[in-house]
Formats: structure tokens, sequence, C-alpha cells
């Protein structure tokens, strides 16, 4: 009897596997085109001046990368030279070195003083590797030491999103809620902190921000029902400066008489208790597991809020602020200084936590300073970030459930078919739950004057179930079943012009792209695929230039530096995971199309493609 | 910030305890009803030390769930109930492992999924006992196990599995523990045993 239900069982298993396919993409003419929902508020004045980073945000490159970012203004732009799309053909492995956790690695390893700095995924190992000798070797490891517990809170994957150098000291944050500085020359901490409830399900995922003296950090947690908030410490001490939450009385948000809202909808006091049902905000994430971003010229912090809890939005009516928006403070104090909401009650996962690239931008015929932002919700917003005011909205990617942004009231145009409610099985909902982009960041050359955005084009269906609030567990209430979006490639790099609000040229990729890119003065732009390439294309047209199979597929944040030995050095790591790698990195049976939020249901096929894995590559052109 | 309350009632009011684990006054309920579980005892791994088969402990709980199709359509129902599925999806996984496959990390048999749902385990799952009522975590339990029967993956239709779970069969541990894959040759008992 045993014997007939294992073989029984056996092949069902294989009967099962084949079975599970990747579902039809999306018909064509499920989503709107950019003509019909893309908005201004004026035309294009191109002649108006160049697309820049202000000096201020992006000073002369030195060589180095010391922040995930690159610099304030978050470009991601190196301005080494030295491999071009002439010669990227040539380019070749310096040296790898195992991280030793398969795991999603997130990270953009960081190059200061001649040392290279690499965080893993969970257990957020930190390494350095001294450049000026043979082979990188390792100069110091350090092991945190994370609680085991938090890889069970973490919604999607143990990643980590990496570190920052600055003043001697190494610093990044643990899966458990440790935010640590290093010694970056002998890897011994200076000061660590604790700042997280496991209990309450939050985890710490994010980069943390280094500026003026301060470091900014925020929780993850948006499906386990935590409350978002964002934290300053002081860079010398890790003592607490401020802590501001995303939802709740005015008093915690850190709104007061400095917050000057530009839309209606943003003003009123304590809107973030009464546009909840009562009690509701305490467990309504918003949290902030994105970027942070500092504006030197302005002396202005930004950031995106993560999204509302529960999934099923019909358990919390009302606007949910401050979840899946932008906020604007005060980076000495946190007092908040507007805020925009992306998708207000949003009931998609559309969190607003992506990156904001801060530039200098012709708009109706003067310079304005703006942020760029890529949102989940499938829209790029141009904000003048000054006020917080909308100046353009509009899709770079496959987008139904709203009918464009209302420039005069910031708010969505809702498509009453891609709602979701309780019960409901909604289909063909564009974008998915984790976007047209999720966190993985875009780039900005001042060359081209062109945006790189790696993103997404997948779809979802989405039922919503009622679901009860269990400290410590998820709090999600949906049954999500993803797809890929029309024309079946679940990935694209898209090249946007800013300032004429359309796409220059794509590149599709058959999974979703979950690396960020960066582009240099080469004229190249290096992003990696889930299923292990790593790629530079021709900045003006998307041409392939330079391909390489890595070991496992690549959702981390390439890099670009000059080295020791004066050259150009590209570096990236591989494995595979996070949320869209999932059915590789993490105990998921691709049988379950609802596993890992309903991912699972769109890329099944993974697996067939690349293995967990977890390495540092770094490139060169022969020299 | 600690949040205590319930957005929505909950079956049990014991859970508005689970709010704050640092606390000792809610973790006493906890900790006393572990130690009064007759389960605590259950060897989790295929290796005893010292004795040639692994001793395995009886629970008449377990045996009261083979051949009950109530116990493991109940077990569903709660396992979406306490969120079960927040994390293991419907038996896929996602946040915890699957469970719809036929690898058990802290053992399949019905006492080791009991115990590890009421013992919770170090990297990430919670510990339930005295949180659910035992009774629950039984038929929990059941549908557990259920996930990865032939019969409830077979009436699989779609892509959300385990909608449709068997009961569980009555010789569904016959064998008390790791066994050799059926396909695979036995050269160790051949040869232990002689010609």
């Amino acid at each position: 009897m045993r014997s007939l239900a294992a073989t029984l069982l056996l092949s069902m298993v294989s009967l099962a596997l084949r079975a599970q396919t990747v579902p039809a993409p999306v018909p064509d003419n499920e989503v709107f085109t950019l003509k019909e929902i893309g908005h201004a508020i004026a035309d294009p004045t191109p002649q108006a001046g160049r697309t820049m980073p202000s000096a201020a945000n992006a000073p002369p490159d030195d060589g180095q990368w010391t922040m995930p970012s690159k610099n304030y203004a978050s470009t991601r732009f190196s301005s080494q030279a030295e491999i071009t799309p002439q010669n990227a053909k040539d380019l070749k492995v310096d040296f790898t070195f195992s991280l030793a956790v398969n795991k999603g690695q997130e990270a953009a390893p960081i190059m200061a003083d001649n040392t290279l700095f690499v965080v893993t995924a969970y257990p957020n190992y930190v390494y350095a590797l001294d450049l000026t000798k043979p082979g990188a070797p390792l100069k110091w490891k350090f092991a945190p030491k994370p609680a085991p517990a938090s890889q069970g809170l973490a919604c999607c994957d143990v990643v980590n999103r990496g570190g920052t150098y600055d003043k001697g000291k190494f610093i990044f944050d643990t899966l458990d809620g440790q935010v640590i500085a290093l010694d970056a020359k002998t890897g011994t901490a200076i000061w660590r902190v604790h700042l997280l409830n496991l209990s309450n399900g939050e985890t710490m995922t994010m980069a943390p921000t280094v500026a003026n003296g301060r470091v900014y950090v925020g929780n993850s947690g948006g499906e386990m029902g935590v409350r978002g908030w964002i934290i300053a410490l002081d860079e010398d001490s890790g003592k607490l400066v401020w802590k501001a939450f995303n939802t709740g009385p005015d008093k915690d948000v850190l709104i007061g008489a400095d917050f000057k809202p530009f839309y209606e909808s943003e003003r009123g006091a304590d809107l973030g208790i009464k546009s909840w049902p009562p009690e509701a905000w305490k467990i309504g994430g918003g949290s902030v597991w994105g970027w942070v971003t500092y504006d030197a010229e302005l002396n202005t912090l930004y950031y995106g809020s993560g999204n509302p809890g529960p999934w099923n939005a019909d358990q919390r009516p009302g606007d949910n602020k401050w979840t899946s928006g932008i906020f604007a403070r005060d980076p000495a104090t946190g007092a908040a200084h507007w805020f925009y909401q992306t998708s207000p009650h949003d009931e998609h996962d559309y969190d607003g936590i992506n990156e904001q690239i801060l530039l200098d931008m012709p708009f109706q015929g003067s310079i304005r300073k703006v942020l760029i932002h890529f949102d989940r919700n499938g829209f790029l917003y141009v904000i003048d970030r000054r006020t917080g005011q909308v100046l353009s909205a509009d899709p770079f990617g496959p987008t139904n459930w709203a009918r464009g942004i209302d420039l005069k009231t910031g708010r969505p145009i809702i498509n009453p078919e891609k709602a979701t409610h309780q019960g409901q099985d909604v289909h063909d909902i564009c974008p998915t739950a984790s976007g047209s982009k999720d966190w993985n960041p875009s780039s900005f050359s001042p060359d081209t004057g062109l945006l790189y955005i790696p993103h997404e084009n997948m779809c979802m269906d989405k039922m919503d179930v009622k679901v009860s609030y269990i400290a410590g567990t998820p709090y999600v209430g949906a049954e999500v079943h993803m797809k890929p979006g029309p024309g079946g490639n679940r990935g694209e790099l898209t090249a946007w012009d800013p300032v004429g609000r359309h796409p220059v040229w794509a590149v599709k990729e058959n999974f979703p792209i979950w690396s960020g890119t960066v582009v240099t003065a080469g004229g190249l732009v290096f992003y990696g695929t889930m299923d292990g390439w790593f790629k530079a294309v021709d900045a003006h047209t998307g041409a392939l230039a330079w391909q390489f199979k890595v070991d496992s597929g690549v959702i981390g944040q390439p890099v670009s530096y000059r080295g020791p030995d004066g050259h150009q050095h590209i570096a990236v790591l591989s494995g595979v995971g996070g949320w869209s790698g999932a059915v590789v990195s993490g105990p998921v049976d691709p049988r379950d199309g609802t596993a890992a939020l309903g991912m699972i249901n769109v890329m099944s096929d993974l697996p067939k493609y690349t293995t967990a894995g977890g390495t540092l590559y770094v490139f060169s052109l022969p020299h | 910030m600690c949040s205590r309350f319930l957005i929505e009632t909950v079956v049990i009011s014991v859970l508005a305890l689970s709010g704050c684990g640092q606390d000792t006054a809610s973790r006493a309920p906890a900790q006393q009803a572990a130690a009064q579980n007759p389960t605590q005892d259950v060897i989790d791994s295929a290796l005893d030390p010292g004795v040639d088969h692994s001793l395995v402990t009886s629970d008449p709980h377990a045996a009261a769930l083979l051949d009950n199709l109530e116990a493991v359509q109940t077990g569903m129902r709660l396992f979406a109930q306490y969120n079960c599925n927040g994390c293991h999806s419907n038996g896929g996984g996602g946040m915890g492992p699957d469970l719809m496959d036929d690898e058990w990390i802290y053992g399949g048999r019905l006492e080791q999924i009991h115990q590890s749902i009421v013992q919770g385990r170090p990297n990430g799952m919670p510990s339930w006992g005295g949180k659910i009522p035992d009774e629950q975590i039984w038929q929990i339990t059941a549908y557990v196990r259920s996930m990865s029967l032939p019969a409830t993956l077979a009436a699989q239709n779609g892509s959300t599995p385990s909608q449709r779970p068997a009961a569980l069969p009555l010789d569904l541990e016959q064998d008390a523990g790791w066994s050799a894959p059926e396909d695979a040759t036995n050269h160790y008992t051949s040869t232990t045993k002689g010609p």
C-alpha cells in the first residue's frame, strides 16, 4: 500500500509540475495606452534647458561608490568612461567571491577606501575585500547574528538592500532590526542599536541612508499589520534623534505648522486616524522599506510609505493616510513638509516606497526642481519637490486600475472595473501587486537625459477575503494569482525621456527585471536578469553590447567604480530570490499559484532556468 | 508600540495575549499549556542514539484523525482563520515552508506536526500552544498532513491546491520513520541478513 501510494505520489508530482505552466498574458486591449491616460499640467518645453542633477546632490565623481544610490540625487550615474559599447565585448571577470548565503541578494556592493563592502541576505554577513591586493582578499567579516525567528516574519525572502560608507564607518541594518556602524578598517562595531519588536511582525530590509550626520532607517512588515515608521539616528553615537510614524495622530506623524501639502485631500487634523476605521491605523502598515532620499540642496528628506494593511481594502474604508505616498520632511526634526498620496485607499498593494531621483528639469519654460518617482501603481510621477505638486503622471507599464491622475486634485481616476471587494474575484488587474516596478532602482544619465527603468510587465487576479489580526502573523486577506502583462514578456528595461514624457527604447525580458540599473559615462546601462544574465546595453539605443552568464539569477544593484589600479570596474551580486524569486530561493512549491502572495502563479517556470546562489562578481577590461 | 487589540473578533480571546511576547504575564499561559502537553516527548529526529529503532510515542489524538474527513475539513477552515495561510499559502508556502510536498523539516508524523504547531520552530514558526485549543491544533494537523496526500493532490483543480482535502487513510503511519525511497535497492538490509 505504501509502495503504491509513493508511486502514485511521485507520478502526480511530475504530472503536476508539467501541468504547472505560466498563465496566458493579459490581452493588449485590457490596458490603457500612454496617450489615453498620461497627463501633464503643461506641454513639454525641452528648449528651456538641460536635465541635470544639481551639484549639491551629485558632486563630481571621485571614482568611489559609497552609497547604493551613488549620490543624493540618486542618479546611479558613474562618470567612468573606460568601458564603452564598442569595447564592452572584451569585459572579463576580475574575481568572484562566494557570499555563503543562497538567498536573494539585493544589495549594492559599496566601494570606498580601496575596499569593497558587501552585505548579504539573512544572516546579514558583511564582507570587506581589499582591492589593492591580487584577488581582493578578505580584510574582515562581520556576522551580526540576527534572531533566526525574523526569517519567519519577512514577507518576501530574507533580503537586505545594502549598507553605506561614510566617514570611516560602514553602516547597515539586519533583518531583526539592528542598525550597526562598523569601523570600516577593522570591522568592529562602533555602535549597535535595536529598533524592532519582532512580536509585532516587524523586520528591516532597507538600505540606510546616511546624510548630514544622521542615519535614516525604517521598518518592513506591510503584510504583517505593523505600523510604519522612519527613524533618524545620530551617525556618531546611534542615538535616536527623531521618529515619525506614517499612521495615527498628527503628533506621532510629526505633522505640525510646517506641513503644507499641495492638495486639498491631504489637509486636515489627524487624517492618520480619521481616514481609517476606529483603531485600524494601529495595524495599518505604511512601512518604510524602500529608499530614503536626502536633498542636500533644499535640506529636505523624501521617502515613500508602504501599502496599507490588510490587502483586503473593504476592512479599511477611507484614504488610509499616510500609506502609499511620498513624504517630504525636515531632516533635522522629522517635521513633515508635504505629503502626496499616490494610491489613496490602495486596493492592490501599491506601496509608495520606490526611489526618487532628484533633478533640475525644464518644465513650462523654466528649470524646475523635481523628484521623479516610478510608483508600483504604474505611473511615473514628476513632482515639484519644493511643493509636492504633480507636474506630470504617465503610465510606464501596463495600467488599467486607473484612467490617469487628475492633476487638479492629485488623485487617481479610479477604474471601477478593477476595484476589489471582499468575495469578488477581479481578473486582469494591471499592474500586479508587485507593481509596474518594485524596489529595484532606476538610473539617470545627464549625457543622454534619459531614465533607465528596470521593471515588470505583470498583472493579477485578486480576491479579497476576510482576515483577522493576530499579532506577529500575516495580515493580508487576499487570494492573488499573478500573470504576464500584454505581450507575455514579464520584464522590460525602458529608457524614458522625462521631459518629452515618453519611452525612447525598451528591451523585453522573459522574467521581471528585479535588479537595479547603473548607467555610465561610457554610454552603457548595466542590469541583470532573473535567469542569470548580467548585461550591458547601449544607453542611446538599448542594443546589447555584452552579456555574461553568472551562477544564479541577478536581483542586486550593479555599481561602477574606479579601482586602485586606475581602471573602471563593474560589480554586482548574483543570487536570485526576493518576492519574485521565492520559487527558487525559498521552500516554495510551484504547484500552488497563490504561494508567495500569488507570485508563484507567474514565476513557476523559474526553477527550470536558475538555482539559488550568492556570489560577488567584478568585471573590467583587460589592462 | 505594541498593539494588543483585535480589529476583528477572533475566535478565542486568549489570542489577544500573543501581541507582546516579551511580556512575561502574557507568556505564562502558553508555557503552562506546553508543560501539561502530553506530546512533549515526541521525537523529531530520525536519529535516536543508543537504540535500534526510534521510539515513537502514540497519542490517541492522532489515531482519531484517521479516516476522519470532518477533522480535515475543520482543519482547513481553521488554517485560514488563524492566518496559517498567510505564511504557508494553500500549501505552497511563501514566508513559511510549503506543506504540500513530501519533505518534512521537523517530521511528518501527526504527532510531530502537532508538536511543531504547539512549540513553534526557531526559524520563524510561532508557538501556538495555549493560544489555539489543543483539539483545533489536532484538526489543523490533519489538514496539513492531508495536503500532500496523493488523493488531495489529485483533486487540485486549477492553481489553488488543497481546497478539497482527502481524509487521512487508516494506514497513514504504518512506517514509523524514515525509509529509503521505494525505487532504491536496499543493500544495507540484504547485507546484514546474510545469504
